[in-house]
């Protein structure tokens, strides 16, 4: 899926794109967890639906991977997949696949700690969609 | 955005367009360069137009880019029509550095340093997501937050003396659980006695100079002992707390129509219901980080008897202080002849009070309080003192450490087919880590010159140096 990692002194962020607001928002989801683990050894045995809201896009976005991101700092559990169901400016619903982690069989490769409203970034291009989000590692 | 150097370590942009104040930048010649590549002084022009902001938007030498405020950042706000910041605070809520001396000599200990530093890392869970051997009850998690450190020594976790030497005797009397989100406490339960991942550390070290013999002394510092030297804090249950509060406060400004210019900015009024209870889970988190490094250093006192086969009179472990580096707080200071309370924010700073601060113990009267500042694990770390100069200008703040020059992305570049393991072995640095990629990131050529940063804090006369630590093992998480 297409994103880039931007550089930043302390922290790392990524720059998406995609073509639909959707592909947006499950690549951004994606990106994420590729930073925190090797999501190949991942089988997304596991599943829930979550709805998440914000107050525009933007927010909307840190939202919806600040969700996510609890899956793995509150609950351990690793994002092998998301699929956007529901899309609106500022409400989504999403299905999500994942795995509780495991020591033996899961890499850590990064610790992302929070989802920041530095530099946050969605918007409507061209060619399609695209979003930037700096995470505190 | 000019500019403007004032003398060897002072800079200054000038008040402007929505700017309340103007920005003051505290650095040296060969510091600022590699800032004006970053996005830091944009970060300072952006809290400068905060509400209520006070003087100055400041920053300190180690300053680098962050996300709202930068790191290396201070800030005061009247109490009156001023605002508190969760991104001021940052993420890792009293972040900061905890220091003990020993009566260990190095050849004491060096045949012994291997095994010491491998039953330091099998006891201090390290790396993401490590969890503590203590296991608390909601009612106990709620009394680490209410009471912070004093409350896990008097379950038998340290000294007295441990809590006369850390900074605000390691509770913030404002705490008020009820403040903190089930998410949080959840996060938080877990992780009491953790040091966790990305830059925090535990760090064996020498004293290797002392420049000032008589506030050494007071800080019970001697050449050629042995130092113990840890960074964490808050762990799960700080981040979910900032994160809660950026979360809501930024739904209650949107409905005010407010914009902001950085929308990790986002603000409550100090007065308001939200700032009030902001300020009561801060201070919630930010006694657990004093209690999550009361525990550890208590494990590593243990850790070190055990393995050096010595009595707790043997090691003369005494804690010399602890410090604070990302927090709000309410304190007195004097503005234009005028003693005011204001509202400090310290993101990636440290407090620097001065010989004769009511708020000082009786073994820092004179000496001013003691500041800690970490440098990169092959270099040095180094103690300073507190001066009224700091009190006179930055309300009491001096720098954090070296602070990070390159990207975690750009470390990793330079890491290539290196052995950062032999290297620092080469000078005399024993390294343990459980992160992938902690040794790449967190190698020396990704942090400032340390020595430097205390240089131009000195020059400038916010603090004075009073001895250098040179590392001999380090645990990175």
């Amino acid at each position: 899926m297409p994103y880039e990692l931007i550089d930043h002194t302390a922290d790392i962020g990524i720059a998406v794109t995609a073509s639909s607001v959707g592909e947006l928002f499950e690549t951004a989801a994606h990106a994420m967890f590729e930073q925190i683990a090797d999501t190949r050894a991942l089988t997304g045995w596991r599943r829930t639906r979550l709805t998440v809201s914000g107050i525009d896009r933007e927010d909307l976005m840190i939202n919806w991977l600040r969700e996510l991101l609890f899956l793995w700092n509150g609950r351990q559990y690793l994002l092998k997949q998301a699929r956007i169901e529901n899309m609106a400016n500022t409400e989504l619903t999403a299905r999500i696949w994942y795995d509780p982690f495991d020591r033996q069989t899961h890499e850590i490769l990064n610790d992302i700690k929070a989802v920041t409203y530095h530099g946050i970034r969605v918007e409507k291009t061209d060619a399609g969609w695209t979003a930037t989000v700096i995470f505190d590692v | 955005m000019e500019l403007v150097q004032i003398d060897p370590y002072r800079w200054e942009i000038k008040k402007s367009g929505a700017m309340q104040v103007p920005v003051r930048i505290y650095s040296s010649r060969a510091l600022i360069e590699a800032v004006k590549k970053d996005e830091t002084f944009r970060q300072l022009v952006n809290v400068a137009q905060l509400p209520g902001i006070l003087t100055a938007a400041m920053a300190m030498p180690d300053m680098h880019w962050g996300y709202g405020f930068p790191i290396g950042g201070v800030a005061a706000f009247d109490c009156g029509d001023g605002v508190i910041s969760p991104g001021g605070v940052g993420y890792d809520i009293n972040c900061g550095v905890r220091l003990a001396a020993t009566r260990l000599l190095q050849e004491e200990i060096r045949p012994r340093l291997d095994s010491l530093v491998n039953a330091l890392y099998q006891n201090i869970p390290t790396g993401v997501g490590s969890t503590g051997k203590l296991k608390l009850s909601n009612a106990d998690l709620k009394q680490v937050l209410k009471l912070g450190s004093p409350w896990v020594v008097s379950k038998g976790y340290g000294e007295a003396m441990d809590i006369e030497h850390t900074e605000d005797q390691g509770c913030m009397t404002d705490a008020d659980p009820a403040a903190v989100s089930q998410k949080a406490l959840d996060r938080g339960r877990k992780q009491l006695g953790t040091l966790g991942s990305g830059n925090h550390f535990l760090e064996i070290g020498v004293v290797e100079e002392i420049h000032d013999p008589v506030a050494a002394d007071a800080f019970g510092l001697a050449k050629d002992r042995i130092t113990l030297l840890l960074h964490t804090g808050s762990r799960g249950l700080g981040h979910q707390t900032c994160d809660d509060f950026l979360a809501a406060l930024t739904r209650k400004l949107n409905t005010k129509g407010v914009s902001l210019p950085d929308r990790q900015l986002v603000y409550a009024p100090i007065s308001s219901c939200e700032g009030r209870q902001y300020y009561q889970a801060m201070a919630c988190a930010a006694n657990f980080a004093w209690a999550n490094r009361q525990v550890l250093i208590h494990n590593a006192r243990q850790t070190f008897q055990q393995v050096l086969g010595i009595s707790p009179r043997g090691l003369g472990m005494r804690q010399v202080y602890d410090v604070c580096h990302n927090i709000a707080k309410f304190e007195q200071h004097t503005i234009d002849g005028v003693s005011k309370r204001l509202c400090i924010h310290r993101k990636g700073a440290t407090r620097a009070f001065p010989p004769g601060h009511p708020d000082l113990c009786t073994d820092f009267q004179k000496s001013g309080q003691p500041i800690l500042i970490p440098g990169d694990m092959g270099t040095a770390s180094y103690v300073l003192a507190g001066t009224h100069r700091a009190m006179d200008e930055t309300f009491g703040s001096t720098c954090h450490g070296a602070g990070r020059m390159l990207s975690r992305k750009a470390a990793k570049k330079a890491a290539k087919s290196r052995s950062l393991e032999k290297e620092l072995a080469q000078k005399g640095v024993i390294t343990r880590w459980s992160g992938k990629s902690t040794l790449a990131e967190e190698m020396p050529e990704a942090y400032k010159d340390v020595t430097e940063v205390v240089r131009a804090v000195e020059g400038s006369g916010i603090s004075r140096i009073v001895a250098k630590l040179k590392p001999i093992a380090v645990i990175k998480g």
